[in-house]
């Protein structure tokens, strides 16, 4: 299955990362990763990160640098290069263990004419 | 209506809507089982935003990291917990997080505020000057609570609702 993941600094894309790697060493996806900064960290930290975590799975990916509007680029990357499936983050716990969605994952769910899933 | 009256103190004693009896505390250690259950009962229908978790594992695992240094006050009818607000420290001295959780036959018979001004006035009374909450923009009838409560609309690029009060 061709995969896009959006992977940015939040927690939920920590856990998105993990899950469709995990994913893509059993089922073999063609996978590409678009890396973004946000207020948690810069587009060369995540970039960093995965490919830390790209070497520690042995699973291979080609990565994205998207520079400004990740939503809208990821979600028009997905259409216009035929990717089956779009991943992000599933939301940011509170304290309380609410889960709250941010304004990436509004606008993919809202925009996305791909099958969008959300990892948590 | 003055501070006190908003925010009152447990323990309460009165007799809702329903005719039902019910006590408003504060949670002690030994209650800790019977709110386990209370959200054991809990309808997964009725759940918020990922919360309460529905296997009782996960429900222990929550409950011990929510009760951790925060404030809770519960409801009880007949022995049995059907209601519980909770004020959860924020990261770093930042606000309290407010969450309050009804059983469904209780619903709409006014604990859920009481046991809301309840915590609220604990919270005052052990110095919490701030306090948070998140909410679905659907919800409509628990943020017409909140508001009469006193809580403001926060402004967020957020899916959620966000509200706050100052204490």
């Amino acid at each position: 299955m061709k995969v896009l993941l959006g992977v940015g600094g939040g927690e939920d894309s920590d856990i998105a990362l993990d899950r469709t790697l995990e994913r893509a060493a059993e089922a073999g996806d063609d996978l590409t990763i678009g890396v973004f900064g946000s207020n948690n960290a810069t587009i060369e930290e995540v970039e960093q990160t995965v490919k830390d975590r790209l070497a520690t799975a042995d699973v291979d990916a080609d990565i994205r640098r998207i520079e400004e509007q990740p939503a809208s680029r990821l979600v028009e990357l997905a259409e216009t290069e035929s990717f089956d499936q779009l991943v992000i983050g599933g939301g940011q716990r509170s304290p309380m263990g609410k889960i709250s969605l941010g304004a990436i994952t509004e606008f993919v769910l809202l925009n996305a004419q791909v099958t969008v899933r959300l990892e948590r | 209506m003055t501070a006190d009256d908003r925010y009152p103190r447990p323990p309460e004693y009165y007799t809702d809507a329903e005719e039902r009896e019910v006590t408003i505390r504060c949670l002690e250690d030994e209650d800790v089982d019977a709110l386990v259950e209370m959200y054991e009962r809990f309808d997964p229908a009725d759940r918020a935003q990922g919360i309460p978790p529905t296997e009782p594992s996960r429900i222990h695992e929550w409950l011990e990291g929510l009760l951790d240094g925060g404030v809770d006050v519960i409801a009880s009818h007949e022995g049995r917990l059907v209601g519980h607000a909770t004020l959860v420290p924020g990261a770093e001295g930042g606000a309290h997080e407010l969450a309050i959780f009804v059983l469904g036959d209780y619903r709409g018979a006014g604990i859920g505020t009481r046991i809301l001004r309840h915590a609220l006035g604990t919270g005052a009374d052990r110095g919490i000057d701030r306090v948070w909450l998140s909410v679905e923009r659907w919800n409509a009838p628990a943020i017409a609570v909140y508001e009469k409560v006193g809580f403001e609309r926060s402004t967020t690029d957020r899916f959620e609702l966000e509200m706050a009060l100052e204490l």
